[in-house]
């Protein structure tokens, strides 16, 4: 039963990964007075790319059509990790925060490699930027998480949700610097403005479109696909580590219905902010791209400290 | 029984060395056996026939080589059985050889820590004596004779044996001198080259640094027991100053070997010019030798380890994981990235050794058992993927003769089996989910993270520094080896060797680093094997075994407690599995949709050539650009300018040189200092004799003085 409820729960953030960025795209182009598109038009474009004849450089090696399933496939396992709509699972016990952190890594790693595959320059030129990006976001990101996790003592996201259930509404300064140290970070992650942006081809501003320039047809929709469930991701990991509450923690139809609910409504949310943040801000130049992410660990040493000088036990 | 094998690795591996000297004896042999066959005729028709058809001209040097690889493979087969068999027995064994001085024999002891370095060192040679064989045939005899690298190789491997056996100080020092001493002819092995020799001077001059401060650390220890056996050195009683002070020494002596930040340059410029195979030894094994030894002297010898020792270690191993991974990624030898990238795993494994020593002394032995194992698991499996990269390398040196990754690109193509070894060795290293630098990596973050059962509130905001600066190498580490695998095998040909090369056609030179491979990949998935054979290594050190015992299962990995953090390999694979075959059966299933192959866009202007492509130093530049001061950075561009008004480019030349903070700021004043002082004691030679008669008149009234 609880091994049925996981699958489930991939399967719904696998299914709900194009409408979350539909709905982003959606409440951009009302921000941008411009006509948005049907919310549904992420899934067309997916069925679209997987019903064409996929186009492969004729020097490319064996490793250009395998990344895309294996970087769908490490982020769709990234995904059984979060807990979405219920906690308890027994997914989130076999593998814990960290090991989410390394199957992003594994993803981005295969990515750059096939960027570099081909051999054009806009390949190595995006491969080259987004190592450096994850190289820097990385522990930011994991200063963010081990703030979490020393709360809570555990690595288990699943434990750790429920101790932030259990203790009810406390303010924990380390967890508002967390919280936006995370925030920094998946935006970087994601390849959000200001550190990137998704929908243009520009070559001084290209990192993650550079990579993926030379794929098309299944294998693009492939990592389309991954990048939409890897934005969905934080956007979970977000919404139910800092306010979790609405999560099933029982596994009755009623409660799962609600937790699936609760985590659509905090998604949405956090997509309006996005999309606020997107249109006020403008892309920043490559090499302050460093001082953002800097400032992100800063602010995820900050709340380590601040949980260890002030919250901790002693 | 158990010793008895790890007798019989040592003999071999001395064997194979005394045998690799028969390379020049071929007439001698030929003769010897026809006297044998003569005077035992009849009995062994076959054998002679066998043994004749070998030892023919042509066949001869070949069928040696094979044997001796085979007597190297058989000292590895045997360590690792003496290692395995000590880990699972959990009994030391003793006992005394009587060589060497009359009235002092060599003490040997065999325990589960020997034993657990014994089976690295195992693993290490039988990948070497699988791929050596194909590997060293490239070599001119004349330039470059066998009988000295096997030679050598034999002794090299058999010193490393004898310093996990050794149980008394000078043992322990004569073997670690053979280990050194043959480690340094195999580095000047192709000495016809200056930069080799100097190389070679170099890490003997660091080696023999180090021993002395090993000998001088003994010594410590020495002058507070009665004799030099690891007994009497374990009774001494130290006030904690001497502790400390007999901790720096083995610090500074075992880290030189190591190859910590700052002691580290000898391994860049030895490594690249030893035989491949040997620089794998040299950095897969010999590496865990030191580390040995460190561990040897603090956790067994001296006992009571302080937790400033460990935040010693802990800092050394910080800055040694950092400067590494950032010296590695700036290199385009590959052979010198690969020495790099073992600094930085060096610097991991102190780190770890680090947290747990500062757990061990407050009063937490349970979570230093954890960062023990942890630490002794990462130096495992750093064994296993550097030595892999390393025998990678010889083979990609082997076929196109280059080590430049500027030079190469394209050899997925033309290499294909190499190439997925490499990438199974660069994954591994990089630490990513499934393989078994992960597993380590994840220890060492469990370790890191159980920074509250600490009272020190420094300590406590200290580790989880560390432990970001550690989550910071790995992805630079990620970074490093993309850039690595990116440039070597992807992309289009660089140069025309790599255009040429071909697949190596020798199949021991794929089997070695193929076993290494799968070990990596085998030991990710099930890393609890390892894990429960370092939990007795554990018990018999520290006396503790992992907080949850019961835990360890072959399935679930979960150290702390099952609540707190777990992970499952099988599971994560299976999980991966499914998911890749679902949406690579369901996206392929339309026939309409069948790949297609055609050339990539170029923008109009017609064919993309190897230049266009992202170089190495191209791909660091961000790197370079964020960590500025990590480097000594000399970037040069000339432009030649010409045309009326001289704005048209000619002709650019781009120059780049980054060098280690290392050499000026330390090495340069010490070596200004010695030839200074060298000057000063020049002074008194004046070269006239009455003045040395007067030295000589002096020195004996002083001496007479002494002695009344």
């Amino acid at each position: 039963m609880n091994w049925l409820i996981a699958i489930l729960q991939t399967l719904l953030f696998i299914v709900l990964a194009p409408l979350l960025a539909g709905w982003l795209k959606c409440c951009k182009c009302r921000l941008q007075n411009r006509k948005p598109p049907s919310l549904l038009q992420p899934y067309r474009d997916l069925i679209k790319l997987t019903s064409k004849q996929p186009v492969v450089a004729g020097q490319a090696s064996w490793l250009f059509p395998i990344a895309p399933y294996l970087v769908f496939s490490a982020t769709v396992l990234a995904a059984t990790v979060v807990p979405l709509i219920a906690v308890d699972l027994p997914t989130s016990a076999s593998a814990d925060v960290i090991v989410m952190v390394g199957f992003f890594a594994f993803a981005r790693f295969f990515l750059a490699l096939a960027g570099l595959d081909i051999g054009t320059a806009f390949g190595g030129m995006g491969s080259s930027r987004e190592m450096t990006i994850s190289s820097l976001a990385e522990p930011a990101m994991l200063m963010a998480i081990f703030t979490l996790t020393m709360t809570a003592s555990t690595t288990n996201l699943s434990v750790a949700i429920n101790h932030v259930l259990n203790d009810g509404l406390i303010l924990r300064p380390s967890f508002v610097f967390a919280l936006f140290a995370l925030i920094l970070v998946a935006i970087a992650e994601t390849g959000r403005i200001p550190v990137d942006n998704p929908s243009t081809h520009l070559e001084l501003t290209m990192i993650h479109e550079a990579m993926i320039l030379e794929y098309s047809g299944r294998h693009l929709a492939l990592i389309e696909w991954a990048s939409q469930l890897k934005l969905m991701l934080y956007g979970v990991l977000i919404a139910n580590i800092f306010f979790p509450w609405g999560i099933a923690e029982s596994f009755t139809a009623q409660a799962l219905g609600y937790g699936l609910l609760a985590i659509m409504g905090k998604l949405a949310v956090l997509a309006i902010f996005l999309a606020i943040a997107e249109t006020l801000v403008a892309k920043m130049r490559l090499f302050r791209v460093q001082e953002y992410l800097s400032f992100a660990y800063l602010l995820g040493l900050l709340g380590m400290l601040s949980h260890i000088i002030l919250e901790a036990s002693r | 029984m158990i010793l008895l094998l790890a007798y019989g690795a040592v003999l071999f591996s001395f064997a194979s060395g005394l045998l690799a000297l028969m390379m020049n004896q071929r007439q001698v042999l030929l003769g010897l056996s026809r006297y044998w066959f003569k005077k035992f005729p009849g009995s062994h028709q076959q054998n002679q026939s066998v043994l004749e058809d070998n030892l023919q001209e042509a066949r001869y040097p070949d069928a040696l080589r094979q044997v001796v690889f085979v007597l190297l493979g058989l000292s590895g087969m045997f360590a690792v059985l003496a290692g395995l068999g000590v880990m699972v027995g959990k009994e030391a064994v003793t006992d005394q050889i009587s060589l060497g001085l009359p009235w002092l024999p060599w003490h040997v002891r065999f325990d589960s820590l020997s034993g657990f370095f014994y089976l690295i060192i195992g693993i290490g040679v039988a990948a070497v004596s699988l791929y050596g064989p194909g590997y060293v045939r490239a070599y001119d005899e004349s330039q470059h004779p066998f009988a000295a690298l096997g030679l050598f190789t034999g002794l090299f491997v058999a010193g490393m044996l004898l310093v996990l056996l050794a149980d008394d100080a000078f043992f322990f020092m004569i073997a670690w001198e053979l280990m050194s001493v043959a480690s340094y002819f195999l580095v000047a092995f192709q000495h016809e080259n200056p930069a080799n020799r100097r190389a070679a001077f170099l890490y003997l001059l660091m080696a023999e640094v180090g021993a002395l401060a090993i000998i001088l650390a003994f010594g410590v220890l020495a002058s507070f027991s009665d004799g030099f056996t690891f007994d009497a050195l374990r009774e001494a009683k130290l006030s904690s100053t001497w502790a400390s002070i007999a901790f720096v020494l083995a610090l500074l002596g075992f880290g030189m070997k190591a190859g910590v930040v700052p002691v580290h340059v000898w391994l860049p410029e030895a490594h690249p010019v030893a035989p491949s195979h040997i620089s794998a030894l040299m950095s897969g094994v010999m590496l865990k030798v030191a580390l040995y030894g460190l561990i040897r002297f603090c956790y067994d010898l001296i006992g009571d380890v302080h937790w400033q020792w460990g935040v010693a270690l802990l800092i050394v191993g910080t800055v040694s994981a950092l400067g590494g991974i950032l010296y590695a990624m700036m290199q385009a030898n590959l052979k010198r990235l690969l020495a790099y990238s073992s600094v930085e795993n060096i610097g991991i494994i102190f780190m770890v050794l680090g947290l747990s020593m500062i757990f061990m002394d407050n009063g937490q032995p349970q979570l230093a058992a954890l960062g023990f194992l942890a630490a002794l698991f990462h130096a495992f499996n750093h064994a296993l993927f550097k030595n892999l990269l390393f025998l990678g390398a010889g083979i990609i040196q082997h076929q196109t003769h280059e080590l430049n990754i500027d030079l190469m690109g394209g050899l997925i193509r033309r290499m294909p089996h190499t190439s997925k070894l490499f990438l199974i060795g660069c994954m591994s290293i990089s630490s990513l989910p499934l393989f078994n630098g992960f597993v380590s990596e994840w220890l060492a973050f469990q370790t890191a993270l159980q920074v509250d059962a600490l009272d020190n509130g420094v300590l406590r905001s200290l580790i989880p520094v560390a432990a970001a600066a550690l989550a910071l190498t790995a992805a630079l580490a990620a970074a490093c080896f993309v850039k690595v695998f990116g440039m070597v095998f992807l992309g289009q040909s660089r140069s025309r060797h790599c255009d040429k090369a071909h697949e190596v056609q020798d199949k021991g030179m794929l089997a070695g680093p193929s076993l290494l491979a799968g070990l990596c990949f085998l030991i990710g998935i099930f890393p609890g094997m390892v894990i429960s054979l370092l939990n007795s290594v554990a018990g018999q050190l520290l006396g503790q075994t992992l907080p949850n015992d019961s835990a360890l299962g072959w399935l679930w990995l979960a150290p702390v407690s099952a609540k707190q953090a777990s992970y499952s390999p099988p599971l994560v694979l299976i999980a991966a599995l499914i998911a890749g075959c679902i949406s690579f059966w369901y996206l392929r299933r339309n026939p309409a949709t069948v790949m297609r192959r055609a050339e990539p866009w170029d923008c109009g202007f017609g064919g993309l050539t190897p230049r266009m492509q992202y170089s190495c130093h191209a791909f660091t530049m961000p790197f370079r650009r964020i960590f500025a001061n990590a480097w000594i950075v000399d970037e040069r561009i000339d432009k030649d300018l010409q045309g009326a008004m001289n704005q048209d480019v000619a002709a650019i030349r781009y120059q780049l040189q980054v060098q280690d903070h290392s050499w000026p700021r330390l090495y340069e004043p010490i070596a200004r200092g010695v030839d200074c002082l060298a000057r000063q004691v020049g002074r008194i030679q004046t070269g006239n004799i009455r003045v040395y008669l007067g030295y000589s008149f002096a020195t004996l009234l002083i001496l007479l003085w002494v002695v009344s």
